[in-house]
């Protein structure tokens, strides 16, 4: 067939309307969960800080299928997030989210909760308090770096408090592991029929842990807890899946160099800018978000470590 | 008379956008900022020898990640002869967050402070012979710094604390850290008013004033400073001394003593 001056015309209109659609489509998450054992699914973040390319779409999400639906390890940063995981949670079980489960209190694991508001959101006793306490702030601080994305996202802590050791949720056999560091409370879910570990944010890979709300000597002690359940694979908080113990591994050691150089440069004299413009080693300076991560680890860790460290005048 | 009123009204049309707070000298300000011209006629007296000047440095993170703790290292060592360098948001309900007399040592000072919204920072060097130097940096915040009660108050033992010094000498790189325990309440939290240091200073033990400082409200709670002098030069210690706007005085002494 010859084109014609209409196709021609029909052709570029077309390609005029193509920058519109795309705007109008620019706050959609395009979520894909990939099979990592039988009933289980993950959808993986972007190894990065939350940006408006990516929605906040950062997290690792778990999906299991118990015996009423599909049991949702954590939410994502928005009210849209919710809705977009709502309905990839619906294609792949006809029943929907039956249960949901926070790791801890952080925006990107829970500020997607309202739209499940209509089954049980389990969560650790102390990360329900901290949610309540803490969320509204949180929000202030989304809505300023997503925008758009967040529009609607309204905070609902988690309603049920849940205890750790062997659980069923919705029928699926669970060992829940209350442990904390990352945060005041954040919970490791061990899956038993896979033997896979969803570590929440206690576990990073290839993505620089953040440390808002850390306290470093309790965060190691949880990678020991960690470590001794050996698992088979582990989800990590941020970061890919996990088959070869590497997650815990990096994050300690990351901890631990972050510990141990923010303790010398206390003793060094060193004021917050210099320390925040220190080279990174190689082996850290890959993750995602780095260096931005290590600078705010230092507005958040290095005042309560240089008083630690220096003398008192008096 | 109707064209004399007519030629003044011309005469004011002509001179363009003249307005009370015009500046003696007007600068270009490389921030753009709507409120440079205010505070170069308010805070710095209006003075005629002014200019921008990259020897003035500022460095602190682009965004601000603790809006109660922003810190900045303000950078004069460029320019001889310093008197006192000024440090100063353009945009904060309470502007102005130290004055910084170096006496004898570099122009150079480690701080941190409460920002309330994302704002240029200034920090305006004044010499001995009376001329101003200017440097700026931006810094994106979240906001409320200067508007949230201290932390202190959600421990009991805050009075207890009051005045402690932390803090330590390294001769060998001629650096001072300074750390005092106080809440800095702006007056802008609801119920609390203003109490903070006013007053601080570092002498040797015969009363030579080696460096001193003016705080104001956004200096941050528990004031931390890092301060320069030639390495090599300083004595095995130094007293530290001050007091607040209640009239509490600050004592302590940095020595070179070993760190925990």
């Amino acid at each position: 067939m010859r084109p014609t001056r209409r196709h021609l015309l029909g052709a570029l209109a077309a390609g005029l309307a193509a920058p519109k659609a795309f705007a109008q489509a620019r706050h959609v998450y395009d979520l894909q969960p990939r099979s990592i054992g039988d009933g289980l699914w993950m959808i993986e973040g972007a190894t990065e800080h939350f940006t408006d390319a990516n929605g906040g779409a950062i997290v690792n999400i778990v999906l299991a299928r118990g015996q009423t639906g599909l049991i949702l390890i954590d939410t994502g940063p928005s009210r849209r997030y919710g809705e977009a995981l709502a309905t990839l949670a619906r294609r792949l079980d006809l029943r929907g989210v039956s249960a949901v489960v926070n790791t801890h209190h952080h925006p990107d694991h829970f500020f997607g909760n309202q739209v499940f508001a209509d089954v049980p959101i389990l969560a650790l006793g102390e990360t329900q308090a901290a949610a309540r306490a803490e969320g509204d702030g949180f929000s202030d601080n989304m809505y300023r770096l997503l925008g758009d994305w967040m529009r609607g996202t309204e905070v609902v802590p988690p309603t049920r408090a849940l205890d750790g050791g062997s659980q069923l949720i919705d029928g699926r056999r669970v060992e829940a592991l209350p442990l904390g560091g990352h945060t005041v409370a954040d919970l490791a879910l061990l899956d038993t029929a896979t033997g896979t570990l969803v570590g929440g944010d206690l576990a990073f890979l290839d993505r620089a842990p953040t440390t808002p709300s850390a306290d470093l000597p309790c965060w190691l002690g949880a990678l020991d807890a960690l470590e001794s359940v050996g698992a088979a694979q582990l989800v990590p908080g941020h970061g890919p899946l996990d088959r070869a113990g590497r997650a815990v591994a990096q994050t300690r050691a990351y901890l631990g160099w972050l510990d141990t150089t923010l303790r010398e440069a206390a003793r060094a004299g060193l004021d917050m800018v210099e320390i925040m413009q220190h080279p990174l080693p190689p082996e850290f300076a890959g993750m995602g978000a780095q260096p931005q991560e290590f600078q705010r680890s230092v507005a958040h860790l290095f005042p309560e470590i240089e008083r630690m460290e220096l003398p008192r005048g008096n | 008379m109707i064209r004399v009123l007519a030629m003044a009204v011309g005469l004011c049309l002509g001179s363009g956008a003249w307005a009370l707070d015009d500046p003696v000298t007007r600068l270009d300000d490389p921030m753009g900022s709507g409120m440079w011209d205010y505070h170069q006629v308010r805070l710095l007296g209006d003075p005629a020898d002014i200019r921008f000047d990259d020897r003035v440095i500022l460095r602190a993170p682009a965004t601000a990640e603790d809006s109660l703790n922003v810190p900045l290292l303000v950078d004069a060592t460029g320019i001889d002869n310093v008197r006192r360098i000024l440090v100063f948001a353009d945009y904060g309900p309470i502007p102005h967050v130290l004055t910084y007399y170096p006496e004898q040592a570099q122009p150079r000072i480690g701080l941190r402070f409460k920002i309330d919204q994302g704002t240029a920072m200034r920090a305006a060097v004044e010499t001995h012979a009376g001329q101003w130097f200017v440097g700026s940096t931006y810094i994106d915040a979240a906001g409320g710094g200067c508007t949230a009660p201290a932390h202190a108050y959600a421990s009991d033992d805050w009075e207890e604390k009051l005045g402690e010094i932390h803090g330590r000498l390294w001769a060998a790189s001629g650096r001072a850290r300074v750390i005092v325990d106080h809440p800095m309440d702006t007056g802008l939290a609801d119920g609390i008013p203003v109490f903070i240091i006013e007053e601080l200073q570092l002498e040797t033990e015969d009363g030579t004033v080696m460096a001193r400082l003016e705080l104001f409200e956004p200096v941050n709670e528990d004031p931390a400073f890092s301060l320069y002098f030639e390495p090599g030069t300083l004595p095995a210690s130094l007293r530290v001394t001050g007091r607040d706007n209640n009239g509490n005085r600050i004592r302590g002494v940095l020595g070179g003593g070993e760190t925990h």
